[in-house]
């Protein structure tokens, strides 16, 4: 053996009901290398690392550590190997502080006592070394997702792991925070640690990366050296076929108001002050708006108080000339509000619900699918057999698969179906491309333009910036509930909102608006 | 699709096949536990326990008797359940529909069916209050449905005793410790027979409530899977925000459902009390039957359709037990019955091994 090779993991095969996750895959891992782990959603990136971690048993083929042969049959073995994983959706318990949930499972006792304070010394001593800021008496309920983040990193490090896997962290962080942990990353090699690093975002990938190993539809690809390869090759690899990475819009022909919010103020959840503070702007007809902004600026709370998820406590919404400020989220929806929800569990799908019942969630009291209070099965089994079709959900088991089987961007496809085509006249959407592969992205990005162009109002809420200037027909920048500013995107660039974006400048002109 | 499904996919075979064999683990551990309190006669009570039900046609008359007012328990706590309700106040809306019942018998001297609509109303009525605090004011339905059963079983005593012509002594008989017996007070009152009782050798216990219970059941069923009621209720209890996301009234739904749940209680304790071959007693503590309902619900994993056999399950072994006595007595029957019970709702975990070995099996028959 000529390379020094940490963790092989040799023709692994793993099946679930319908569908092969993963088929002959291979992928070594090097000592001391950042290797990422590139595929579509559903592309077996989450179960091909749940093999290794021991939470899924391969069917076919063999793992080793250091050229040994090893069983991983849960996550202690994996642990007890030097292998620790950061889980696509956190795996902590909320209503314990950071430091219960770092030593969780591993606690030390004195006379059946927990022995805490050298737990806290080792935790602050490694949060120093590597720059992972938390504050161990804080509850995870009360911190933020990249502080969460940080705790699901310092689990790994108070194990003593020197193998550690990353599954897609930086789908739910923001520009700062995604700067922060590629440095940190770069920290924990340097220390010899090895890392295995699953993205969607190619930018990433060529910023950190040694290697780059690409799935798709669950087959082995291939792996690269990231200083012999490009962009587009590795999005060629994974989605098969060449991507556009930016597109040419049409112009932009605003026309009727669909969409006025006026003044409008929404109450927060987590704190006593008002998370919109007084916000007015319009969406018209043919025109994509984007709110751009940091997180936690205000922008869910905007989003809750024009859908009806949350009650306005001053000012008005209008759809279409209609005044629906107190209107039930039903009224709204019935006179052509469709909303792409920021948190696809949460709110987007009943995850215990099939596909088929989630494609009609919204739409399952219209005549087309109920008759004297039954259920048209036959109608809702045609209808999303035709979406399935038509927007690419891909799924194990078709309309009957269970939403919670779904791969992540299958689920925000099938989303995307059921909202685009209730034909709405309003689409709000909420960082639609949140977690998800370039090709998925692409398809929703020319959704949305094709809801545009088909006339519709789209109100778009992004972290993005790419997205922001490549979408946009109006950029008004969020800052601290209130908008800050009004921009055309090709009378700006990403700089100078930025500078918005974080409320070192601010335009009250901003307030009147440009003119459309 | 038309690949043919494997068995670990056939997600109904495996749920019926994992709650036979906690079944017969229960059972097991059953005899086990009859060997250590009586060796000598723990062979005889197991085969009480098995066979009674099966022994005469009219001791299975008597599984059916009881099965109804199970079953009917059994599906107001699972339909509450699929809405995301734990309905634990079944006893007290149990309570109710039979009090409403036999006013309706005994006072106003109503047929049978029209009693039987009157205890769906006392248990509609008694649901309606948790669904009410909980969709208003978000208080724990569990909360109030325990208050509500205490407050059923003390107000039915104490208006029950208070109107006496409720009572036995008023039709003839001594005690005033019950109600009257039917036979005496309204014959009108009893559930008909439909026959049954020549088909089962005379059974004084049988009559046609079984049957319209396993009709109230596949309505149940019906309304579940197929109506876009059960979908928007079935859709709060699995996800809360996104029914409210869809524009789903989630507070309607949760009185609705309550209502329901409340209803089905009550009719069961119509058709125990309206049979009449017992009477109701006044007693200091809260009636079994609806308590009882909830495993009925978890052996079936709260679906309508297994409901109708795990209470005739629960039933049939219940009966066996009475018929253990008194070789054992009613406490070491009652636990042993309760054991059998608990380990049926192990259906989940073994479950989840069949599963597993099944798939297992598989990949190795792929392998070779
Ligand atoms: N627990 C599961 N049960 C059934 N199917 C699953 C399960 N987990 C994943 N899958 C399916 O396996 C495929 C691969 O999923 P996953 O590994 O999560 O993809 P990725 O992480 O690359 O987005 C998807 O089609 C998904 O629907
Ligand atoms: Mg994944």
């Amino acid at each position: 053996m000529s390379e020094d090779y940490i963790i092989e993991m040799l023709h692994i095969t793993k099946e679930f009901p319908g569908i092969k996750a993963n088929d002959d895959i291979t992928l070594q891992l090097r000592r001391g290398e950042i290797h990422a782990l590139l595929g579509e959603n559903g592309a077996g990136k989450s179960t091909l690392m749940s093999v290794l971690f021991g939470l899924y048993q391969a069917e076919k083929g063999i793992i080793k550590k250091d050229g040994q042969e090893v069983q991983i049959k849960d996550p202690n073995d994996a642990n007890r190997l030097g292998i620790g994983m950061v889980h696509q959706h956190f795996k902590l318990v909320e209503c314990f502080t950071v430091l219960d949930n770092i030593i969780l499972g591993v606690e030390d006792t004195k006379h059946g006592f927990l022995e805490k304070e050298a737990a806290r010394k080792k935790v602050m001593a490694l949060s120093e070394k590597y720059g992972l800021r938390v504050d161990p008496d804080a509850y995870v309920s009360d911190i933020s997702v990249g502080m969460q983040q940080r705790v699901e990193i310092l689990k790994m490090l108070y194990r003593d792991n020197e193998i550690l896997i990353f599954d897609e962290p930086t789908a739910v962080l923001t520009p700062q925070e995604i700067d922060e942990l590629m440095e940190i990353m770069r920290g924990f090699k340097k220390e010899g640690k090895s890392i295995l690093f699953i993205t969607h975002k190619l930018a990433e990938i060529m910023a950190v990366a040694d290697r780059c190993t690409v799935l798709r539809k669950g087959r082995y690809m291939g792996t690269k050296d990231i200083a012999g390869t490009t962009k587009e090759e590795l999005s060629r690899m994974m989605v098969g076929r060449d991507v556009q990475f930016s597109f040419e819009k049409k112009e932009c022909k605003p026309g009727e108001t669909l969409l006025s919010v006026k003044d409008l103020v929404v109450p927060s959840k987590v704190h006593k002050n008002n998370a919109v503070k007084g916000v007015s702007f319009d969406v018209h007809a043919g025109e994509i708006v984007c709110v751009a902004g940091i997180e936690g600026n205000g922008q869910s709370e905007l989003v809750f108080g024009i859908t009806g998820l949350e009650k306005a406590s001053a000012g008005s919404i209008r759809l279409c000339g209609k005044d629906i400020t107190n209107a039930s989220i039903r009224v709204r929806s019935r006179d052509g509000m469709a909303h792409i929800p920021e948190d696809r569990h949460k709110y987007g799908l009943v995850l215990d619900y099939s596909l088929e019942q989630n494609l009609v969630l919204q739409r399952y009291w219209q005549p087309e699918f109920e008759e004297h209070g039954v259920i048209k099965a036959e109608a809702v089994r045609k209808y999303s057999e035709g979406l399935i079709d038509k927007y690419d959900i891909r799924s194990g088991q078709g309309p009957l698969t269970p939403a919670r089987a779904m791969s992540g961007g299958n689920q925000q496809k099938a989303i995307i179906a059921r909202e685009i085509d209730r034909n709405p006249s309003i689409l709000v959407a909420v960082q639609p491309t949140r977690g998800l592969d370039v090709g998925a992205i692409e398809f929703i990005h020319h959704s949305l333009v094709g809801e545009r162009d088909a006339g519709k109002g789209v109100l778009l809420i992004s972290l993005e910036l790419d997205e922001v200037m490549n979408l946009s027909d109006r950029i008004l920048v969020m800052y601290e509930g209130e908008i800050v500013g009004e921009f055309r995107p090709k009378d700006t660039d990403v700089q100078e909102l930025g500078l918005y974006m974080s409320g070192a400048k601010r335009n009250t002109a901003g307030k009147e608006g440009i003119a459309v | 699709m038309n690949k043919k499904k494997s068995l670990a996919e056939n997600a109904k075979f495996v749920s019926i096949l994992a709650s036979l064999i906690s079944i017969l683990v229960g059972l097991l551990l059953g005899f086990i536990l009859l060997l250590i309190l009586k060796p000598s006669d723990a062979l005889g009570g197991m085969q009480a326990m098995l066979g009674t039900g099966f022994s005469s046609l009219d001791k299975f008359g008597k599984v059916m008797y009881q099965a109804a007012p199970l079953m009917l328990c059994g599906l107001s706590v699972g339909f509450a359940f699929k809405t995301g309700l734990f309905n634990i106040g079944a006893s007290g809306q149990y309570t109710m529909g039979a009090f409403f019942a036999l006013i309706g018998a005994i006072v106003l001297q109503l047929p049978w069916w029209a009693c039987l609509l009157l205890s769906l109303l006392g248990g509609a009525i008694w649901g309606v209050f948790p669904g009410l605090f909980k969709a208003l004011f978000n208080v724990n339905e569990v909360i109030t449905s325990i208050m509500f059963n205490w407050i059923a079983m003390f107000l039915v005593n104490l208006l029950i005793a208070n109107i006496p012509v409720m009572l036995a002594s008023a039709w003839g008989a001594s005690n005033s410790d019950r109600t009257a017996a039917l036979a005496s007070a309204n014959p009108g009152a009893i559930i008909p027979k439909g026959g049954l009782d020549a088909v089962f050798g005379n059974s004084s216990w049988v009559n046609i409530s079984v049957f319209i219970t396993i009709v109230v059941a596949v309505i149940m069923w019906f309304v579940l899977e197929k109506t876009t009621f059960g979908y928007e209720l079935k859709a709060c209890g699995l996800n809360k925000d996104a029914s409210a996301y869809a524009g789903i009234n989630a507070k309607r739904n949760i009185v609705t459902s309550m209502i329901i749940a409340g209803a089905l209680s009550g009719l069961g304790g119509g058709t125990y009390y309206l049979a009449g071959t017992i009477q109701y007693v006044l007693e200091k503590s809260i009636l079994g039957m609806g308590f009882n309902g909830i495993p009925v619900a978890l052996l079936a994993s709260s679906n309508p359709i297994g409901t109708i056999f795990s209470a005739l399950f629960i039933s049939y072994i219940q009966v066996g037990g009475a018929a253990m006595q008194p070789s054992f007595s009613s406490e070491s029957t009652n636990i042993i019955i309760s054991v059998i019970i608990y380990l049926a709702a192990f259906a989940l975990l073994i479950r989840g091994s069949i599963q597993k070995l099944l798939s297992r099996k598989k990949a190795k028959e792929a392998e070779s």
